[in-house]
């Protein structure tokens, strides 16, 4: 008896009493942003199946405009509750963390997104199509280009109106991806976000092999970048045995309250810990377009329509930036020693390079894609300063220079000719004797990039380098203003070209665009004006939100 | 609270600025009138200033401060001190006589587009360097300073390169491409010296803490506030490098001829006459006050650049075959003259450099400006193009020799004093520097006397025969700026009471007394 017991107990063991798995605790509250951002995409797909293809366009825009409005209002709800400040704390089982720079950067996310949003809607640019108002987007995404599918679809007068819940999709993800407390949860975000934004760079109407082609770079090389994160992932998982940002962090200081003999075996094991981290912060740095990781830029921005780009520019570096802080100041400050050193190369590389190579451009879509490189070193400068005016320093910078992007790119979308937009520099010259005001605005938004004082690209200059002096990065300061100094020389050339030179005969048009864009381009002249006149509110308001939860 | 007369000084241009540019495109002649009426008020303004000033109260006076951007430590904080007053009220001299002069340089060509308005614009961006040029003679806040040091530069820019010479040789065309090299040159220098200037504006602020002018003077002078000799050098060299390209001095000058030649004339004198004082301005502000020790000990090589800039610049004016460019070169070697003077570190050099500011503000309005005048009636600006034109317009010819002999600084003419000023001031610390620099006068002799010879006498070209004399506008330009060269080369004293206090609590920032006279020091 005894012996058939101890046989059976080989392969049996006493069943644990049965115990109630307990429902996992969601703060539907503090997740309000995200939640109705993506009931609203699924709204949207539903609206896309349902509704008659002629209202589609304006249930769209009303569930959009709708949807960014009301998770913007529970930003700010949760901020005035003191989520950013004396509540923050950690939601949903430790996934997501609601905190000052995680709601900042929502807000920012959700604004830049309303006003991209407006830009996506334009449909007074392109000249009607069989009768039909169109906008940036192919006429039906599927067909081949210059098939006969095609040209029936764009007779029928088509819209891929799919692009509202595109975006809304992407935005949802990016409402994550700053604010993810835990690995699996940054992988899925970064997931979220990247996907529809492949898709949206594919739609371009005019030019559609272009976008397409760049659709398919920034699908592998994102891909690519995406294995690495998920390989650093699982390495740090090895290293540390939890996801949690918080447990990893304590194992990366030695300040773990528990070891248990499985963490005792793999917690020493430095390799584990600095591929992991390395690999997981390539594929941020990717995300940002960070040198050497910006192949994908330049493609990317020309290609996509340039709504798209200026969202994406927009918004995807923000949240990226956001995950980023979050990785290096809350999961690995233990680290710092090890990533700071890095992290200066990477950020002197980018500043520079993006500077050097932005002045051999003639596309401005390009060019503003490697300013957008040269802006990525400015702002890892203040990143590196691992000091808490170094976070606040870098929220500012992002909300001052994504709405100076839309802007930009906004008005690139008015330079038109036969082929759609005129993006070749030449084609640009003598562009402020023809509309001066359109002009004027573009040379607004180039005076910003190029940080030229009482514009908002100085103030957020100003505050990232003095957060990199103050944590001792002087030599990054120095090559800073360096290359700003170089990166001035290519805005101003475009003012040049657009002020002091002869308009050619049959140069491009502006045209005229629907109060959406122009409100796009309003709201982007005036927060450049605000911040760059009158910084104090947004830094005491970046400053309140600079302090992540553990 | 009284009334903030300083920054209604500042702002009563920039309030023309938007009123001008928003002019209807076919009003044209209304936006002059209005930009003179703004540009007028402002005089009337600075006058105020002027008058309200005591030379012998507080340092800064009429002061102004509010909070602004406290994250960064920046305050709104303005005042005057006499320097500042002397230059402020030059800059509101000079505009009305520069919009007046530019009257017709910015009349559309042909009827382009109907909202192309560059009128409009060319007045409104003259108000505007206005504004900024004299709110940075008033801010006493660094970092106040550093924004508009640095926003100018945009206005400037677009004056330098949207508006020039009608009649160009080569045509409109080779004229613009011209235009836009000297304006973007203009541009990409000063922006460098600027963003060097912004590392070491961030690093005054890690030293100190805030960017207050008075505040971190004190601190320094009670010794509270240490920096160690190397920083203190390094943010010295940061803020000079910004300054010297302004003003601009030798070897970082190369901007100047190329923007003065390519703008018109009243530009030109916009540039060297207004805008590049804010550089030695600020040497004289913030380089000796926040920087002493490393002031002191950058002092012989800023003596040697800065002679070097007085020969060179005299040399190269001797040789040039271009009126604009003559000036242009003749302006670099008067800013040695400053430069010296400010450095000398003595009480007559610092007032002579200041009172030069201000004289050669005057005089160079006054030769460029005709020399402007010169140029459009022949559609040249050739030294070569011209011959005999004192016999056609003997106005313009004599008026156009007082200028000349201002520059060689002539006694009697206002540049004479400051020079003999500057040139006492260097002597008694620095005798070889001193005598070098007097051969400049002598160059200047040469290439004012050589210009006016073969421009204006001679036999009468048949090109220059037709040449009509100034006319009332012209005169009314003109004939003021003469007669106070004339006043202040016979009694300078208004000036120079003004200025002299400032100049003596600036030389006690940086603990330098005046050397004794020998003799005296003998007994």
């Amino acid at each position: 008896m005894s012996t058939t017991a101890a046989v059976h107990s080989l392969w049996t063991t006493a069943a644990d009493p049965i115990v109630k798995i307990d429902a996992p605790k969601i703060e539907y509250g503090q997740l309000a942003p995200t939640l109705i951002v993506v009931g609203a995409a699924l709204v949207g797909v539903l609206v896309e199946a349902f509704v008659p293809r002629k209202s589609r366009y304006y249930a769209q825009m009303f569930v959009s405009v709708v949807a960014l409005v009301a998770a913007f209002a529970a930003v700010v709800a949760l901020a005035a509750d003191g989520y950013a400040t004396t509540k923050a704390g950690i939601a949903a089982m430790g996934a997501i963390a609601v905190d000052g720079p995680a709601l900042f950067l929502q807000g920012t996310i959700l604004l830049t997104a309303l006003v991209g949003l407006f830009t996506f809607a334009e449909r007074r640019l392109d000249p009607e199509a069989h009768g039909n108002r169109v906008d940036s987007f192919a006429a039906q995404a599927a067909a081949v280009p210059g098939s006969d599918s095609e040209k029936r679809a764009v007779k029928a007068g088509f819209t891929t109106t799919e692009v509202f819940p595109l975006l809304l999709f992407a935005v949802a993800g990016m409402l994550v991806f700053p604010a993810a407390n835990d690995l699996l949860t940054l992988f899925v975000a970064l997931e979220v976000l990247s996907l529809p934004l492949y898709l949206l760079c594919a739609l371009a109407r005019r030019k559609r092999l272009m976008s397409q082609e760049a659709a398919v770079k920034y699908f592998l090389l994102g891909a690519f970048a995406s294995a690495f994160t998920l390989f650093g992932i699982a390495l740090l998982y090895g290293y540390a045995g939890s996801m949690s940002y918080a447990t990893i962090a304590q194992v990366v200081d030695g300040t773990v309250p528990e070891i248990t003999p499985a963490l005792a075996d793999t917690m020493g094991n430095d390799a584990l810990l600095l591929i992991g981290a390395a690999l997981l912060v390539m594929g941020l740095l990717f995300k940002v377009g960070a040198v050497p990781f910006h192949m994908w830029t330049p493609d990317v921005y020309q290609g996509a329509p340039t709504p798209v780009t200026g969202f994406m520019a927009a918004a995807t570096k923000v949240a990226a930036f956001g995950a980023l802080l979050r990785l290096l100041y809350v999961v690995l400050p233990g680290l710092r020693w090890d990533w700071r050193p890095v992290m200066w190369g990477v950020a002197i590389v980018t500043m520079l390079a993006g500077a050097i190579v932005a002045i051999t451009q003639t596309d401005i879509k390009r060019l503003l894609a490697y300013s957008s490189i040269a802006h990525a070193g400015f702002i890892l400068a203040g990143v590196i300063a691992a000091t808490p005016s170094g976070i606040s320093s870098v929220l500012f910078y992002l909300a001052a220079y994504s709405f100076v992007t839309i802007g930009a790119f906004a008005v690139v979308t008015l330079v038109r000719d036969a082929g759609g937009e005129a993006t070749h520099l030449s084609r640009w010259a003598g562009l402020g004797r023809r509309s001066p005001l359109v002009a004027a605005v573009f040379a607004v938004f180039l005076l910003a990039f190029a940080g030229i004082p009482l514009t908002s690209g100085f103030a957020g200059k100003f505050a990232v380098f003095k957060a990199a002096a103050e944590g001792g990065a002087v030599p990054l300061v120095v090559v800073g203003v360096i290359s700003s100094a170089v990166a001035a020389f290519f805005y101003i050339r475009v003012i040049v070209l657009m002020f002091f030179s002869e308009p050619r005969p049959e140069g491009p048009t502006v045209a005229v665009p629907s109060p959406l864009t122009m409100t796009a381009i309003a709201v982007g002249v005036a927060v450049t004006v605000v911040l760059g006149v009158a910084p104090q509110y947004f830094l005491d308001l970046a400053g309140d939100a600079g302090v992540f939860v553990r | 609270m009284s009334f903030p007369l300083l920054t209604a000084t500042a702002a009563l241009p920039a309030i023309g600025a938007i009123a001008t540019a928003a002019v209807p495109a076919a009003r044209r002649t209304a936006a002059k009138w209005l930009a003179l009426l703004f540009s007028l008020a402002t005089l009337a303004l600075a006058i105020t200033v002027l008058v309200r000033f005591d030379p012998d109260g507080d340092r800064y006076q009429l002061t102004e401060s509010h909070s602004w951007i406290a994250d960064f430590g920046v305050r709104y904080e303005l005042g005057v001190d006499g320097i500042a007053v002397a230059l402020i009220a030059l800059t509101a001299l000079l505009i009305p006589f520069i919009v007046l002069a530019g009257w017709h340089d910015a009349d559309p060509l042909e009827t382009g587009s109907k909202r192309w308005r560059p009128t409009q614009g060319f007045f409104a961006l003259i108000l505007a360097v206005e504004a900024m040029v004299i709110i940075s003679f008033e801010a006493t806040d660094v970092f106040l300073f550093y924004i508009f040091f640095e926003a100018m530069l945009i206005p400037m820019y677009f004056l330098i390169g949207g508006f020039g010479d009608r009649a160009h040789k080569d045509g409109e065309e080779k004229a613009a491409t011209q235009r836009s090299y000297a304006a973007v040159k203009f541009l990409l220098y000063n922006l460098a010296g600027g963003l060097i200037m912004l590392a070491a504006v961030i690093g005054l602020y890690v030293v100190a803490g805030n960017f207050s002018l008075t505040e971190i003077a004190q601190a320094r002078a009670n010794g509270e506030l240490e920096m160690a000799t190397s920083t203190e050098r390094w943010l010295f060299l940061g803020f000079f490098f910004a300054f010297a390209v302004k003003a601009p001095l030798w070897p970082l000058h190369t901007w100047l001829p190329n923007a003065m030649q390519e703008s018109t004339a009243p530009v030109a004198v916009l540039i060297t006459a207004v805008v590049d004082k804010v550089g030695t301005f600020a040497m004289l502000r913030f380089c000796l006050q926040l920087f002493p020790e490393a002031s002191k000990w950058a002092t012989p090589v800023i003596m040697v650049l800065a002679v070097i800039s007085i020969i060179y610049g005299a040399l190269l004016a001797v040789g040039q075959r271009d009126i604009k460019r003559l000036i242009a070169y003749a302006s670099i070697s008067h800013f040695g003259f400053i430069v010296m003077g400010i450095f000398a570190m003595t009480s007559q050099g610092q007032s002579g450099a200041t009172l030069y500011m201000v004289n050669h503000g005057i005089s160079t309005a006054v030769l460029m400006l005709i020399a402007g005048f010169l140029i459009s009636r022949r559609g040249s600006r050739l030294i070569a193009d011209f011959g005999g034109v004192q016999k056609v317009a003997p106005v313009l010819a004599g008026t156009f020799l007082i200028g000349g002999l201002a520059t060689l600084s002539l006694p009697g003419l206002a540049p004479f004093v400051s020079e003999f000023l500057v040139l006492v001031g260097t002597f008694t610390r620095y005798p070889v520097i001193g005598i070098v620099a007097t051969f400049g006068i002598v160059l200047a002799a040469l290439y004012t006397l050589v210009l006016y010879q073969r421009t204006m006498t001679g036999p009468v070209k048949p090109e220059v025969a037709e040449m009509p004399d100034l006319r009332v506008r012209e005169i009314a330009v003109v004939a003021p700026l003469v007669v106070l060269l004339v006043f202040l080369g016979v009694y300078p004293k208004p000036v120079t009471d003004i200025v002299n206090p400032a100049v003596k609590q600036t030389l006690s920032d940086v603990q330098k007394k005046d050397p004794q006279p020998e003799v005296e020091a003998a007994k």
